[in-house]
């Protein structure tokens, strides 16, 4: 996984709450098998008309946006689907963060295995990135996760709660597989307790 | 100390609790299906990892594939690219796959209850937001994306922060005509799609207790869609007799063993929970969502509602809402046509959902202007309906009777709206575009649904004139 320390970047306002996964990246592009090339599909409803035309009204086409980085959006960002194509998409598109008041759960679960952070501020401070994003031309913050801030040259300057240890693992770029399995001692152990049924050999039954 | 359901659960499955890390859960059962699974089976390939537990992992195909007559070439490409994968992957890895031509293929979460794999007091993950549904066996089940996909293929853990818990208590008994899917749009319209975000749900009360396991899966189901980590309801007798003679579940000594532990997981009568919230299920009454997300309901006797007193971000959200729903505020919910019908979903595509589906339909024509589809949630649910001739039922009405899958639920394969049209959903999100671009969903129950399809219009069922 790629890691996150300090990342400086143009700031693109989504003025929008309740951002679900299926308007991220929706569905007709989640049947590709790889990892890559998510981006080109990124909002795709609201980035291109059904005639495939873009919309040039979308803010991220709006070319003071084009360059971001760092999306900044309404509560509960990421709701609805586990898709980690949502993810994907952003990243693959160029974003390394969304700040949001809010993010539901399996999304921002799943940020953290791709090195792409999702940094809860207030609704305040959310209002006001998003206000200065739209007044202020090139307007650019610094997400800083070892000092758990973020902070712009106009003077603002917030912290964000991250779990300790989803953090070490975002400024390391570490790969939590790895980390569990050096508890495999503590795996086996349970396993020996807790034996896997055996009626799901696929062998033991032809009727599959 | 005193523990809720979910500790119980939670401590029963620690693996290990390294300091200042996270809890390392084992996972009981991991279900996979074609489309959140091929990037994390390359993932193992490029770490040259093996499938740690194939025993406790079972597949099934059911996003993309079609709900024609089984036999029917697949047409789009990619679709059946991601389904070869699923394929090859199961062969590679040893994993146990019910595929398009099994008997007992099916929408995952209507099959692992139906085979008896998901059980009480298990841990149950999948890369499938409404793994939800198995809560309602009182085990801890929860939605995940590609990465853990991976993680449990590979260790059988999963390395989680302890979410917080939450009761929802709902008193007193549902009224006729309301059900399971008007109880969990009725929560969502009172606690928002954010209102259990970090928590896990535990439905409790006379009116869940009530509940059949269909009503709970229903129930359990849409936790996701208020924000919950998960949802679940303690198991009892209704439970037991449920899983009772199920294809895997245990038999024997094995089965009384695993019964005496399932009495022992209820919460214990001082547990506490982080919140804690009181329904009353008289209040409750048909609902029909009007917006574009499921916390957007209103009583099926009601309006579409007025937009000027929200608070400011949730105002815009209301009035992008109306705009994409070409809904005016004021209007008559009843007043609201609808152009297509789906019944189906892991939401409500049981056999008790086409049941009471049925039981409207009886006697009665779809209308014209109407076209609607019953698409079963498993090849079981299809046979047991065709069994009790429903699907005569179904026909005789006009509806189309289809082959089981999630299908409109969320268009990943040909079933889809076209842009404008409007359609009554027995599915779990009304989302723009979530079932085919510019299509427009209302979120109802079975009963509901069938009564739209054949009044062209959103009708209140507690006035239903049944055959």
């Amino acid at each position: 996984m790629k890691p996150f320390t300090v990342h400086r970047g143009r700031v693109a306002p989504l003025d929008r709450v309740n951002v679900d996964t299926d308007q991220i990246i929706p569905k007709q592009f989640l049947k590709r098998i790889e990892k890559t090339g998510f981006g080109q599909f990124l909002f795709y409803d609201w980035r291109f008309g059904a005639d495939g035309k873009k919309n040039g009204d979308f803010v991220l086409h709006e070319p003071r946006y084009e360059s971001a980085t760092i999306l900044v959006a309404g509560k509960n960002f990421g709701c609805g689907s586990s898709r980690e194509h949502a993810v994907w998409a952003l990243a693959d598109f160029g974003f390394r963060a969304v700040i949001s008041s809010s993010f539901a759960d399996i999304f921002a679960n799943n940020s953290t295995k791709n090195g792409f952070l999702a940094v809860r501020l207030s609704d305040d401070e959310v209002s006001m990135l998003m206000k200065r994003a739209e007044e202020i031309d090139q307007y650019q913050v610094t997400i800083d996760l070892e000092k758990q801030e973020v902070r712009d040259e106009q003077g603002f300057r917030a912290q964000f709660a991250m779990d300790e240890f989803v953090r070490h693992c975002l400024l390391n770029g570490l790969d939590d597989i790895g980390l569990t399995l050096q508890h495999e001692k503590d795996i086996a152990a349970y396993e020996a307790q807790h034996p896997a049924p055996a009626a799901l050999a696929v062998e033991s039954d032809a009727r599959n | 100390m005193a523990r809720t359901l979910f500790e119980k659960i939670w401590d029963a499955h620690l693996v290990a609790q390294p300091a200042g890390r996270s809890s390392i859960l084992y996972i009981d059962l991991h279900l996979v299906h074609e489309v959140t699974s091929p990037q994390a089976f390359d993932g193992l390939r490029a770490a040259g990892r093996r499938v740690r537990q194939p025993l406790r992992t079972v597949a099934t195909v059911d996003h993309n594939i079609p709900t024609e007559p089984r036999g029917t070439p697949i047409t789009d490409l990619i679709a059946a690219k991601q389904i070869s994968a699923l394929q090859a992957n199961c062969k590679e890895f040893g994993i146990r796959l019910f595929d398009m031509d099994s008997a007992e293929q099916g929408i995952v979460h209507v099959i692992g209850p139906e085979l008896g794999l998901t059980q009480p007091g298990m841990t149950i993950v999948c890369g499938d937001s409404h793994t939800s549904t198995h809560g309602a066996f009182g085990s801890l089940a929860f939605g995940i994306g590609t990465s853990e996909v991976e993680h449990v293929l590979a260790t059988q853990c999963l390395a989680q922060q302890k979410p917080k818990t939450m009761q929802i208590d709902v008193r007193g008994q549902l009224p006729d005509g309301v059900g399971a899917k008007d109880l969990a749009l009725g929560i969502i319209g009172q606690i928002g799609t954010d209102g259990a975000t970090g928590h896990v749900i535990e439905y409790a009360g006379s009116a869940v207790r009530a509940l059949s396991m269909e009503g709970r899966m229903t129930l359990c189901n849409m936790s996701i869609e208020a924000g919950a980590r998960a949802g679940m309801i303690a198991p009892d007798e209704t439970t037991i007799a449920y899983v009772k003679g199920r294809r895997f579940a245990p038999t024997g000594a094995e089965w009384e063993k695993a019964v005496a532990y399932w009495r022992s997981l209820p919460c214990d009568s001082d547990s506490k929970f982080d919140k804690v919230i009181h329904i009353d299920a008289a209040q409750l009454c048909p609902f029909v969502t009007w917006g574009t997300n499921p916390g957007m309901v209103a009583p099926v006797t009601g309006r579409v509602p007025e937009v000027k007193g929200l608070e400011e971000s949730d105002r815009r959200a209301a009035e992008l809402a109306l705009q994409y729903m070409a809904l005016e505020p004021g209007k008559r919910i009843e007043d609201i046509t609808v152009d297509r019908v789906f019944i189906g979903s892991c939401t409500n595509s049981r056999l008790e959902d086409l049941r009471a589906a049925a039981r409207v339909a009886k006697g009665h024509r779809v209308s014209s202007k109407v076209r609607a589809m019953v698409v079963p949630g498993s090849q079981a649910v299809k046979r047991a309906a065709e069994q009790e001739g429903l699907h005569r039922v179904f026909q005789e009405a006009g509806f189309e009777w289809r082959e089981s899958g999630c299908s409109m639920c969320l268009g990943m394969n040909p079933d889809i709206l076209q842009p404008g049209e409007r359609c009554a959903s027995t599915s779990n999100r009304n989302f723009e575009g979530r079932q085919g671009r510019g299509g427009r969903t209302h979120l109802v129950s079975p009963m509901m649904a069938a009564a739209a399809a054949i009044a062209g219009h959103f009708t209140d069922i507690r006035n239903w004139k049944f055959e």
